[in-house]
């Protein structure tokens, strides 16, 4: 029982990594981070036809839910994956394996009955 | 831990020919996984499901009576998009005789890797609620 409220919470605790990844903008900041990164939000900025402002403001959002973080390079802000939070996407996978389980245990219940 | 499939299996304490029923019958599959199916089993056939407002395509793949069934779908469609295009997961049933008696199943869902993560996304966000009800009702039954 305890195990499942664990489950719950797991989920609700996934909600708003989801909703932060939900955005276009945000995924595509956090591919040019995967890829280049760390980068200033200058460079972020750069060809992506999104001003400073917000790109900042995205990555803010990134931040609350614990998918980037800032550093300082000598006198410049820079900005970096958290890779260990955006492994955490599993959840989705997590998610749709819980869902078989419970189909699994409603097929068992159904064929040993009687 | 793999990103491209889920493995599941389980020991079942009936008949492989029972479990074969309950999986491979379309009537008898919609019971225990809560779905209304428009129609049969088929190899190569397409067969709709819906539960509520939930609607998803099962196409089925490949079907060895007693030992194996497949099929293909949209995991956690959305009804107000189009999917046509969309990779699709492929979804195993593989029955053995359990040691000891009984039937081992083998549920497989494989695939995951070439979902885009947007939809990966929106398949989360669409199944929140249902999984945590899933959940409760589970927390009802075993308590």
């Amino acid at each position: 029982m305890s195990r499942s409220r664990g489950a719950a919470r797991q989920a609700s605790d996934a909600v708003p990594l989801f909703t932060a990844l939900a955005d276009a903008t945000r995924l595509g900041l956090l591919r040019r981070l995967a890829v280049d990164g760390p980068l200033s939000i200058t460079r972020l900025s750069e060809g992506t036809g999104v001003t400073r402002q917000a790109v900042t403001k995205h990555l803010n959002t990134l931040g609350n839910v614990g998918l980037v973080r800032h550093a300082r390079r000598g006198r410049e802000r820079v900005w970096e994956l958290e890779r260990k939070r955006l492994e955490k996407a599993r959840v989705y996978l997590d998610q749709i394996a819980a869902q078989w389980d419970a189909a699994a245990a409603r097929l068992k219940a159904f064929v040993e009955d009687r | 831990m793999s990103t491209d499939r889920i493995e599941k299996r389980v020991v079942l304490r009936a008949p492989r020919s029972r479990v074969w029923r309950a999986i491979s019958d379309a009537k008898e599959f919609g019971t225990w996984f809560r779905i209304t199916l428009d129609g049969a089993f088929v190899a190569g056939k397409t067969v709709r499901g819906s539960h509520g407002s939930f609607k998803v395509e099962f196409r089925v793949e490949r079907i060895e009576p007693e030992r194996y069934f497949s099929y293909r779908w949209h995991p956690y469609p959305d009804p107000a998009k189009d999917y046509s295009g969309e990779p699709m997961t492929l979804v195993e049933f593989t029955l053995e005789e359990a040691e000891g008696g009984g039937t081992l199943l083998t549920i497989v869902e494989s695939g995951f890797d070439r979902i885009p993560l947007a939809r990966r996304v929106e398949a989360f966000r669409m199944n929140t609620e249902g999984w945590i009800g899933q959940i409760k009702n589970l927390e009802r039954y075993v308590s």
